[in-house]
């Protein structure tokens, strides 16, 4: 056993100096964890925000007009006016995701009470506005004409609903996005990395070299789990502490540590999926073109960018075998809402099991994936 | 050296080139007069290769000047004029041919390049096989080929086109004797066919050098003779050319003293009881169908030197693999030190030292790391660690490379690190795996001084692997393999003096022929290919096809047709290739259609109910009972509430105070409280909007219930119309998107691996060597991919109708046409990409961020294209994949007509010519 960590240790040392040599990948977790961060958390946009609007304006009347001025940034951009014949080809086009249809007589018929409808169309091509956007608008609509008539008597609700949104309390989308930039990344470069590091072991014949000495797979595959999710671990780590809280000014509520901690179960599962994807593969250009769909599909099915709840149930079921989705779940409920080891731990579990599991398959495809290589 | 009367058919002058800062050729000046054979003759590394990429035109003249066959290279316009009647065939076995192209198909493709029409190049075709023994099985693939019957299939492919200056660099680099005199027989005879002919050679084995006409001896860059090879001989005053060649170079010492003879003692077969170091029995690996090593059988002695003699391919690796325990045997077994050998044996390991064909050190370690790395995973004890690592820089002459990369040193002095990383742990056993290959003679010498020593002084077993005959003259004992088998065992002298030969290559070529070869056919006598080869097969063709040449719509169009069918066939064969090209997006569909939703729905949400009163209950009630919430049970307090947002189970507690109907009875308007998990910004927004529309609702609900009638719950209505998408379903609106996102993904780094991978084989040659022009090799290239991207298109509309009921609304055709125009545009971005780059993973990497970011950031996927300003607005619109996504949403869910679409399928078009026209900018033909 002393013998396995001290080959393990070495064989890993060895590996970090083959990383800190390798320029390209050196500066290409810089970026990730850094400029690409920030960029998706400040750029991206999943909210609604400068939504182009029109108006076709038949009423042209104080309330009309009350109703264009009310639609403010950030989220829609200042509604154009135009004709009603033009609403059509302009939508085809996709010019404006949003056209109000005021028909003429309509602050008279709010004023008399006749509760008019005024249309407003949806391009509901357009999924990330169409909904909330459509909400808002309907909602301004009608805090407006509320407002409007306020003179004239009252209107309103028997009932004062009062929102609050827990763990972030502005609902503000770089909280979110992140830390969820910060996921995405680990899951990428620690199948890339470790991955990467195996086939170009294979294809510079040092990894037979390593089977020929005293050295186990199972101390090669160890000395790459370790030292690359030790990488990865630290640089997300940083990047958490130096980007998210720092540049991007994000509060974390829950523990860091249990948060790290979670990430390197994940990495060990990651890096165990990439080394089993490297011995599938036979050379590095048949890796990528592995890789790059099995990491796509992992975080678009993780729950970062749809809710897990909203899957269709089959899918639900099937992407438990995905640790990223296990992984998504535990850091939002550490990050976010301050969960507890109490709360977390059959995630961990999960992802551990999984993390087996690959790596079984991993060392069990080792040898076949040498004698392939002479064939 | 040139006749008078004739015009030389090369004439170099001033020659320079050089690679970054070290000079390949140095001002070299040489004829090669027509109709000759001459044989360019050095050590690897001297720059012979360099010299003929010159004379063939695939490399870019630096300084001087290359004339070819009556007009200079410099001149593109000559390069092109004279490329039909050159052949080229780069270094390496089988460089210029396709691996996965069968035998029938490379020449094939050849015949093609050069504009043959079809049944000219049948008849080619066939009398060329049939005069190098490969008509047995045209259908078999290049690269099942062994390498002797590569380098034929070479030569047919380059002589296809009855070229009128033939350029081989070193074609028989590795290949067996046997193969090796078949092939020089060939050339002769076409020699005698062709007198006309020019053939220049490059080889490194001197002996073959011999029977050229003329001779080219060089190093270091320069040419230290040239002339009729008994001249050069004369010379120099040596009997042969590897004497003479020590001559020219300066260099007189001798050759290393022989080994010492094994003491008598030794016990070749271990028989005094200690078994012997190693033994094989019947050692056979299959690979599937082929055999590498077929029952395979040795024994060799305690501190013996056992050399394994044969070309490449003959199954020396495989046995030495199985022998360390890499690969298991498929029948058989072998003993090491007397146990037997076991993958998982790390006792029998720690006695072994191994050191394989190829460098396998740590190439970003420095020496002494790597050493250190060694010592460490040999167990050597931590404090002898330093003491054994100087002492290994010291014996074997590393100490002042200690620092240094291994990168950064030549092949020899990397080949004698790895002998004394091998031997850090004193191993009883050396396996060595073709250690000195592509090493000059001298770094050989000393490497086998060093073998010397070890087997004579410590008493170390050697087992060592070679083509080099003059290395196994220094073996105690060789085997001689071919083909997976064992040919003769024995001491050299044995095995020369039992077949009557005069040196071990003669002995062994004996041994070939006893054996029958490999299966390879003998190739007809000597005058039978020259018959077969003549132009008399088929002379008014090859007027025609040169004639058809360079000009003529026709001929591009055949060649383009040539690299089109040809890649084609490639993709075919790369299951890996197919599988990304085809399934990838159909899973990436599915995937981005069920992941990508912007339906919430279900909300599990619970209430902290602190009324319950009627009012209370009946308030709850209205959000029970929607289809976007999931009521879980009741909140018991404040801390429950915090407990269940925090662990996800619920995403909306809903408080109702206390007095809360008391106080709606009253027209209090009592607050009620809405506590979102905010962990999820979209999630949280949505619920919200949820929630602001059931409230109303609910208020109306009430006030028909309690007045009565129906009342306003809000001065003025919104009637929403949801058009393109009534049901308002994600995948309508993203399906479309998706679509668009993958086939500027997947097409262009598929396309991107294209011209990369030609680079990193070094089938490029043959662009660089044909009278193809670079547009006709990338629009080639790009036709399959297009094609590609046209079917992935059509499976993906497919799915997206069964799958998600997404179908086409508007014009079919104008979605056709606009997909074939952005798989154009896309395609070309791979091949501009690939251009540029010098990996393929360099390409795939480049081509991924250079066409995912802006398709699905800044083209309207999932956001709004009218939205983007600035910057974003910039990057959209230099980018096909918006104006693409115009056309997708349009037809698919807009509904849209053909002719509305007629400025982006202008711009998609112009994308696509600017690609490539700037592809075929970058790309020269000419190596530097």
């Amino acid at each position: 056993m002393r013998r396995w960590l001290a080959n393990v240790a070495r064989l890993g040392v060895k590996e970090l100096a083959s990383l800190a040599a390798d320029r390209a990948l050196s500066v290409l977790i810089l970026y990730v964890f850094t400029v690409s961060v920030y960029t998706i958390a400040t750029g991206v946009k999943t909210d609604v925000s400068d939504a182009s609007v029109a108006i076709v304006d038949g009423d042209r009347s104080a309330l009309s007009r009350d109703l264009g001025e009310a639609l403010l940034p950030p989220h829609f951009r200042p509604p154009v006016a135009i004709d009603r014949s033009q609403v059509d080809p302009a939508m085809d086009r996709g010019v404006y995701t949003f056209v109000l249809d005021i028909p003429p007589g309509f602050e008279a018929d709010a004023l008399r009470g006749r509760e008019p409808a005024l249309q407003l169309n949806i391009d509901a091509t357009a999924m990330t506005q169409a909904g909330v956007g459509g909400g808002y608008i309907r909602a301004i609509v009608q805090r407006e004409s509320t407002a409007f008539l306020a003179a004239r008597g009252e209107a309103g609700l028997p009932v004062t609903p009062v929102t609050r949104a827990y763990f972030n309390p502005n609902l503000e989308r770089v909280w979110f996005q992140s830390i969820m930039a910060v996921l995405d990344h680990i899951t990428i470069l620690s199948i890339l990395l470790v991955g990467a590091a195996v086939i170009r072991e294979r294809e510079h014949g040092t990894i037979e070299h390593l089977l020929v000495m005293p050295v186990t797979a199972g101390e090669i595959a160890a000395a790459k789990i370790w030292a690359n999710g030790l990488v990865i671990l630290v640089a997300a780590g940083l990047s958490i502490r130096v980007i998210v809280q720092g540049a991007l000014g994000v509060p974390i509520e829950g523990s860091l540590a249990l948060f790290l901690f979670g990430s390197a179960v994940y990495l060990f599962a990651t890096t165990s999926l990439g080394i089993l994807l490297a011995t599938v593969a036979r050379s590095m250009p048949q890796f990528a073109l592995l890789a790059i769909p099995v990491f796509l599909v992992l975080n678009l099915l993780s729950g970062a960018t749809t809710p897990v709840e909203s899957m269709p149930p089959v899918l639900q079921v099937l992407i438990q075998a995905s640790p990223t989705v296990h992984f998504v779940k535990l850091a939002q409920a550490v990050l976010y809402r301050a969960a507890g080891l109490d709360v977390v731990w059959p995630h961990l579990a999960v992802l551990a099991a999984l993390g087996s599991a690959f790596l079984a398959a991993a060392l069990a495809r080792f040898r076949t994936m040498l004698a392939q290589a002479q064939g | 050296m040139p006749s008078a009367d004739e015009a030389p058919a090369v004439r170099l002058a001033g020659v320079t080139h050089r690679y970054g800062r070290t000079a390949a050729l140095d001002g070299v000046d040489l004829e090669v007069p027509a109709g000759a054979a001459v044989a360019v003759v050095g050590p690897d590394g001297v720059g012979k290769s360099t010299l003929l990429g010159l004379v063939a035109g695939v490399r870019r003249l630096q300084a001087g000047s290359v004339a070819v066959l009556g007009g200079d290279m410099a001149s593109a316009a000559h390069r092109d004029g004279v490329a039909p009647r050159i052949a080229y065939m780069p270094q390496g076995l089988g460089r210029n041919l396709y691996p996965t192209l069968s035998v029938a198909a490379n020449v094939d493709f050849f015949g093609r390049l050069y504009g043959q029409p079809a049944a000219e190049r049948r008849d080619r075709i066939a009398a060329l096989l049939r005069a190098t023994g490969l008509d047995a099985f045209p259908d078999r693939p290049a690269g099942k080929l062994s390498g002797g019957m590569k380098q034929k299939l070479a030569l047919c492919c380059a002589l296809v086109h009855d070229p009128d200056l033939l350029i081989l660099d070193e074609p028989t680099t590795g290949v067996d004797p046997l193969s090796r005199r078949r092939f020089w027989h060939l050339i002769e005879g076409i020699r005698t066919t062709r007198p006309g002919m020019t053939v220049l050679v490059a080889t490194a084995y001197m002996e073959e050098a011999e029977r050229f006409g003329h001779l080219v001896v060089m190093d270091a860059g320069r040419i230290l003779a040239a002339g009729p090879t008994a001249r050069v001989l004369a010379d120099t005053g040596a009997a042969t050319l590897e004497d003479a060649f020590a001559a020219l170079q300066g260099r007189r010492e001798p050759p290393g003293p022989p080994l010492p003879p094994r003491p008598a003692a030794a016990p070749e077969n271990g028989g005094d009881g200690e078994p012997p170091a190693i033994l094989a029995e019947g050692l056979t690996r299959r690979f599937g169908a082929f055999t590498a090593v077929d029952g395979v059988s040795f024994r060799i002695g305690r501190g013996e030197i056992f050399g394994f003699l044969g070309s490449n391919g003959c199954g020396k690796t495989t046995t030495m693999k199985m022998l360390t325990g890499l690969l298991p045997a498929s029948a058989g077994r072998a003993w090491l030190l007397g146990r037997p050998v076991e993958a998982g044996d790390v006792a029998t390991r720690l006695r072994v030292g191994y050191v394989s064909q190829s460098f396998s050190l740590y190439e970003e370690l420095s020496v002494r790391a790597n050493l250190e790395l060694h010592a460490r995973l040999y167990r050597v004890p931590a404090a002898a660690v330093a003491p054994r690592v100087d002492e290994a820089l010291e014996r074997f002459g590393l100490a002042a490379v200690a620092a240094a990369r291994p990168a950064a040193l030549p092949l020899g002095i990397r080949q004698r690190l790895q002998l004394a990383a091998a031997c850090l742990h004193r191993p009883e056993v050396l396996i060595l795996d073709e250690p000195t290959s592509g090493v000059d003679p001298q770094a050989r010498d000393m490497f086998w001084r060093h073998l010397g020593t070890l087997s004579r002084r410590d008493g170390v077993t050697i087992f060592v692997s070679t083509h080099f005959m003059n290395e196994a003259e220094r073996c105690d004992r060789i085997s001689l393999m071919h083909a997976g088998r064992t040919l003769a065992v024995g001491t050299p002298r044995e095995i020369r003096e039992s077949r009557g030969a005069a040196t071990l290559e003669d002995a062994f070529i004996a041994c070939l022929e006893e054996a029958g070869g490999d299966g390879e056919p003998e190739a007809a006598p000597p005058a039978a290919p020259s018959a077969a080869v003549t132009p008399a097969a088929a002379p008014p063709a090859t007027a025609t096809s040169r004639a058809a040449h360079p000009g003529g719509l026709r001929a591009s169009a055949g060649r383009l047709f040539a690299f089109a069918h040809r890649e084609t066939v490639e993709i075919l064969r790369d299951p890996v290739r197919v599988a990304f090209a085809l399934l990838s997006p159909l899973l990436l569909l599915i995937t981005f259609g069920f992941g990508i939703s912007f339906d919430v729905e279900d909300l599990p949400f619970a209430v902290h109910d602190r009324d319950r009163s009627p009012e209370s209950r009946q308030f709850i009630e209205s959000f029970a009972g929607s289809r976007y919430f999931r009521e879980r049970p009741p909140v018991s307090d404040d801390a429950d509430a915090d407990r269940r947002l925090r662990n996800g189970e619920l995403r909306l507690v809903i408080t109702v105070p206390p007095g809360f109907g008391r106080d709606l009875l009253a027209g209090r308007r009592p607050e009620v409280g809405f506590l979102l998990d905010g962990a999820m910004p979209f999630r949280a927004e949505t619920t919200r909007g949820y929630v602001e529309g059931i409230v109303p609702a609910y208020a109306q609900d009430l006030a028909r219930r309690t007045t009565g009638q129906t009342v306003a719950a809000a001065p003025v209505r919104v009637e929403t119309r949801l058009r393109y998408n009534q049901d308002f379903r994600s995948a309508v609106a993203i399906t479309p998107g998706v679509i668009m996102v993958l086939l500027i993904m997947i097409p262009p780094m598929l396309t991107a691996l294209g011209v990369v991978r030609e680079r990193e084989i070094g089938s490029i040659a043959n662009l660089s060597a044909s009278p193809a022009t670079v547009g006709e090799f990338l629009l080639g290239k790009q036709l399959p991919y297009i094609a590609v991207g046209l079917l992935s298109f059509l499976s993906l509309t497919g799915l997206a109708a069964v799958l998600f009921g997404v179908t086409v609304k508007g014009s079919v055709a104008a979605l056709a046409l606009g997909a074939l125009l952005y798989v154009f545009a896309g395609t070309g971005i791979g091949l501009l990409v690939s251009t540029l780059v010098r990996t393929q993973v360099a390409a795939i990497i480049i081509t991924a961020i250079l066409c995912t970011v802006p398709a699905i950031n800044f083209s309207g996927f999932l956001y709004p294209a009218a939205t983007l300003e600035g910057a974003g607005r910039l990057i959209g619109t230099g980018f096909p994949a918006l104006w693409f996504q115009t056309i997708a949403i349009g037809t698919f869910a807009k509904g849209r007509s053909f002719a509305e679409f007629v400025p982006e399928f202008l711009v998609l078009f112009a994308f696509g010519v600017a690609f490539l026209a700037a592809a075929c900018r970058i790309l020269t033909k000419q190596e530097a």
